[in-house]
């Protein structure tokens, strides 16, 4: 390991290229099923797919609008010309011969995300994104003097998305590459399940004297194939320090693709690149290019749901934590039958209310509908939601009893006509009525003298004591902020 | 050609045919018997490399039984035809006249195959072809070269060469063509029929092995413009395998009767560089052209010369854009997932090195390998990007050119057919045939050729060309130069 005052010395440099595929119905250039997560090999093919002679792409309309809507989810405009080209290369799982993607006039050109490292907020611009068909899958089983080939997965509508070499610390990619896939979610252009690999991620790293000034790059490595923020994390983490050890032994970083093993956590040498790759671009005579109009353009902004950074700006105003902030927009992409934000921005003019549920969804129900115990669909769910703060803040429901109704309700497949019905018949609902509960304190009072004496005496946990025995009497049902400010009148403090 | 008359009954217009046999009184079946009787006792033209006959018979039947039983009748009912063997087709493979194919069966249609189908009309057999569309002479061809109907000694012209000739020996009432660089009109030029090259995207390229993307179009090889204009009107139009097709004429183009007036000031301009001493035109291919624009001024059209200075440079962009896109289009044939593949490899390299080393012939090679090194980084500007500059320049100069002329003219080619063996070992000499059918290819205008005289007993055929998607009205054109001329 290179000490900390060596790794002082450099600046890691990093930039990402990120896979993303689209959430269509359809592949990019053919009328066939897109979903190839459960389907039997080469079931998902025509022959365009396929690549017969005569065989034609025909593009895809719900492609264009998603990257358009991908172009507004990382800060751009849809570019109002692009087109498709060529990328010519030899491999069994790619049917033509070539690669059909956008070389010179990507769909996106342009954009920014901004990250937030530890409170340090950062700009990490986009290059670029451009459409571009999925390969098939080769597999190659060991022993064996044949290797198989899936085409299931060819011709899959996929955005790469190309950032600036704006990163210099594994932190700050891993926090990259969650951003992108937070934006990716909420503009819903991609289910971007991380384990199907519908998001991957290649890192570019490299490091230089930090001495010898900016702009002064060092050789660069590419890890491919990443398919978790943490593995993200860790191998750009593990690539600085191997290049620095290198450096430092006096040797030199060879440009060249690398593999991640996730297992021994660490990179391993793929290919060397010695001289650039030539894939003989053209522009794809069989597709007219991309023109989108104004009127589009507009119609697409317009339908744009609200992004996460959007989120956060909305969210300020609570005085939430990061960490609560960032847990918010985490589950509410997580679950496909659960919403948290909308309750909460429905308070925003209440800030206390909205900070109230805002801290409620972070402790109790993200937990709970992450233990599994939430069957009610989205509509029912956020009635329930409701519900349960109405009573909260009628003082109808101690807090503790408000997460036992959510249990039991939330496992339930539909909820029952009255929720405060259900919570009384359940006895969760508390007694808020003043007579009542005054009658109890009395009763607890004269029951337990030497308490009351030593909280007339001023020994205030007594209290606390007299208000557990009212809780009690009443089978719990008191309210025990009610229950202590009578108790505290009737012995006169 | 006596005995062709002897063994073969002369096919009416395409349009009788259908009407006959939808109300009876011919009967898909014995057309059908016809074509390949004709096919049979023609085979030492080697004009067609395989018949559908088992299918072809079937449908024939279908047809028959389906009118009699009452049900509506094709616009081209029982009508046999010949496509060319880069269309994909059921009931034979599909080879494109080339090894690497040879033994590839169609699991689909080509759209313009479907389309003729649905009105009726039968597909008998695949006729030969330059292998992949690359050649003007069917020598190129990996199985065997189609003699001309006039002299077995000369070629056919290509690469339609097996379509034109087909329908020069009556063995069916047309064939199915592609051109890319001339492929349909230089084979009707040299085999003596009407050739059609409709306006680029007015015919789907779905199921027709791709030669050059940005210039493949579908055409009819007809006995007369009427049978052209008729079997166009089916297929022309936009197509949803198809992104680059564009809607047809609300008009049709099978509708073109006009009478005797329709051509009086119409203006027609001679293209200069096609007709200039430099072009080394045949004597007796300028004195037919001369000819029959003789005959179009004495019926009042308005004839003028008309230069068109890029043109000249056509041949070199065609053979740098084509050869391009040629490249990148035979790439899926790989050896991997259909087609030949080589028993030999050992490893992955060999397999495509041997498959596609073995599969392709030295005209394929030969294109790949230009076609490679213009897109290589490092001359791709200098050579494709600046061939694509240039053509737009020769689409710019067509589109002037349209502005001061209805319709222009000149010749299919500088020669008649060439004897077979007489250009093969030479390939530039080979794409001098292109010259001057590729203009029009590059600027994807519609080119009609029809015969208009002969050359020591060769046919000689006019080309005429309208702005893009003037398709009907230069059909209308051919027709009243057909009546005139003939």
């Amino acid at each position: 390991m290179i000490s900390p005052d060596i790794r002082a010395r450099y600046t890691a440099t990093i930039g990402i290229e990120c896979h993303v595929q689209l959430k269509t119905q359809t592949k990019l250039f053919a009328a066939v099923g897109n979903d190839a997560r459960e389907a039997p090999p080469n079931t998902l093919v025509s022959h365009i797919c396929f690549g017969l002679p005569g065989a034609l792409p025909v593009l895809n309309a719900e492609v264009v609008h998603l990257a358009s809507k991908a172009a507004f989810a990382l800060g751009s405009v849809p570019q109002k010309f692009s087109k498709f080209d060529r990328k010519h290369y030899f491999y069994p799982d790619l049917p033509l011969g070539y690669q059909i993607t956008q070389f010179d006039q990507p769909t996106i050109l342009g954009g920014s995300v901004e990250i937030d490292v530890e409170g340090q907020k950062k700009t990490i611009g986009i290059t670029r994104a451009h459409i571009e068909a999925d390969a098939g899958k080769s597999t190659h089983p060991a022993g064996q003097d044949y290797s198989l080939v899936d085409l299931n997965r060819a011709g899959t509508p996929l955005i790469e998305i190309v950032s600036e070499p704006d990163m210099h610390s594994a932190a700050e990619a891993r926090a990259y590459t969650r951003e992108l896939y937070l934006r990716m979610r909420y503009a819903d252009v991609s289910d971007a399940n991380l384990y199907y690999g519908n998001m991957r991620f290649d890192v570019n790293v490299s490091v230089s004297l930090t001495s010898a000034g900016a702009g002064k790059l060092g050789t660069r490595s590419e890890t491919k194939n990443l398919n978790s923020f943490r593995a993200v994390e860790k191998a750009v983490e593990y690539e600085i320090n191997r290049q620095i050890e290198r450096l430092e032994k006096g040797e030199t970083i060879v440009q060249e693709t690398r593999g991640w093993d996730d297992a021994g956590l660490c990179t391993f040498s793929q290919r060397i690149k010695e001289n650039a790759d030539d894939y003989r671009y053209f522009p794809d005579p069989d597709l007219p290019p991309i023109v989108l109009t104004d009127e589009y353009i507009e119609q697409v902004k317009a339908e744009m749901p609200t992004m996460p950074d959007e989120w956060r700006s909305r969210l300020s105003t609570l005085g939430l934590t990061w960490a609560q902030v960032e847990t918010l927009l985490d589950a509410e992409i997580e679950f496909e039958t659960v919403s948290f934000l909308p309750l909460i921005e429905a308070n925003l003019d209440k800030p206390w209310l909205a900070k109230h549920i805002a801290n409620w969804n972070v402790n109790v129900f993200i937990p709970l509908v992450r233990a599994g115990g939430l069957k009610l669909g989205k509509d029912e769910h956020l009635r329930l939601e409701v519900e349960i703060y109405e009573l909260l803040q009628a003082n109808k429901l101690s807090s503790t009893n408000a997460k036992q109704l959510f249990a039991d309700l939330a496992g339930l497949e539909k909820l029952p006509e009255s929720i405060e019905t259900f919570a009384t018949e359940k006895g969760y609902i508390q007694e808020s009525d003043e007579a009542a509960i005054l009658a109890v304190v009395d009763q607890v009072i004269t029951d337990n003298p030497q308490a009351a004496e030593d909280v007339r005496k001023g020994e205030i946990k007594a209290i606390g004591f007299l208000t557990g025995q009212v809780m009690k009497a009443s089978q719990g049902k008191a309210n025990p902020g009610l229950a202590q400010q009578l108790i505290k009148k009737q012995l006169g403090i | 050609m006596a005995d062709v008359a002897q063994s073969v009954v002369q096919w009416l217009p395409i349009a009788e045919i259908a009407a006959k046999v939808a109300s009876g009184e011919l009967k898909a079946v014995d057309l059908v018997e016809q074509s390949l009787r004709t096919i049979a006792a023609k085979a030492d033209y080697q004009a067609i490399i395989a018949t559908t006959e088992t299918r072809a018979r079937e449908r024939a039947q279908q047809i028959d039984a389906d009118i009699a039983a009452g049900k509506p009748a094709g616009r081209l009912a029982g009508v046999p035809f010949i496509a060319k063997d880069n269309y994909l087709v059921f009931g034979a493979d599909t080879t494109a006249a080339s090894n690497i194919l040879r033994g590839f069966e169609a699991p689909y249609q080509a759209t313009v195959v479907n389309r003729l189908e649905a009105e009726g009309a039968i597909c008998v057999a695949k006729a030969n072809l330059d292998a992949f569309a690359h050649g003007g002479s069917t020598e190129n061809s990996d199985f065997f070269t189609t003699k001309n109907p006039h002299d077995m000694t000369r070629v056919p012209g290509g690469s339609s060469g097996g379509s034109a000739a087909a329908v020069v020996l009556d063995m069916a009432p047309f064939a199915l063509g592609t051109d890319t660089g001339g492929s349909i009109r230089q084979p009707a030029s040299f085999s003596g029929c009407v050739g059609l090259k409709p306006t680029y995207g007015l015919t789907s390229r779905s199921g027709v092995v791709a030669m050059a993307s940005s210039t493949d179009v579908m055409g009819p090889l007809t006995r007369s413009v009427e049978d052209a204009a008729l079997v166009f009107d089916i297929f022309a139009g936009q197509d949803e395998l198809d992104s680059t097709t564009t809607p047809r004429d609300p008009a049709g183009y099978s509708d073109i009767a006009a009478d005797d007036t329709w051509i009086q000031g119409k203006k027609i301009g001679v293209i200069k560089e096609y007709m200039s001493e430099a072009g080394s035109l045949e004597a007796g291919v300028r004195q037919s052209v001369n000819a029959a624009v003789d005959k179009l001024r004495a019926a009042g059209a308005e004839i003028m010369e008309i230069s068109l200075p890029s043109l000249p440079l056509s041949l070199a962009v065609y053979y740098i854009v084509v050869p391009a896109e040629i490249s990148s289009n035979l790439s899926r044939y790989d050896g991997q997932r259909f087609a030949y593949t080589s028993p030999d490899a050992t490893n992955l390299e060999e397999s495509y090195s041997l498959s596609r080393g073995v599969g392709f012939g030295k005209e394929a090679k030969r294109r790949i390998m230009i076609g490679t090194y213009v897109l290589s980084s490092g001359y791709y500007d200098a050579y494709y990007k600046k061939a694509q500059t240039v053509r737009t320049k020769i689409i710019n100069e067509f589109a002037a050119a349209f502005l001061q002329v209805d319709f222009l003219l000149g010749p299919t080619a500088p020669t008649t057919a060439f004897k077979i063996g007489e250009n093969a070992n030479d390939p530039l000499q080979m794409y001098l045939a292109d010259v001057m059918t590729a203009g029009p290819s590059l600027a994807g205008i519609p080119a009609i050729v029809l015969p208009v005289g002969a050359s020591d007993g060769l046919p000689v055929g006019i080309q005429l060309m309208a702005a893009q998607r003037q398709d009907r009205a230069l059909l209308t054109l051919a027709r009243q130069t057909e009546r005139l001329v003939v």
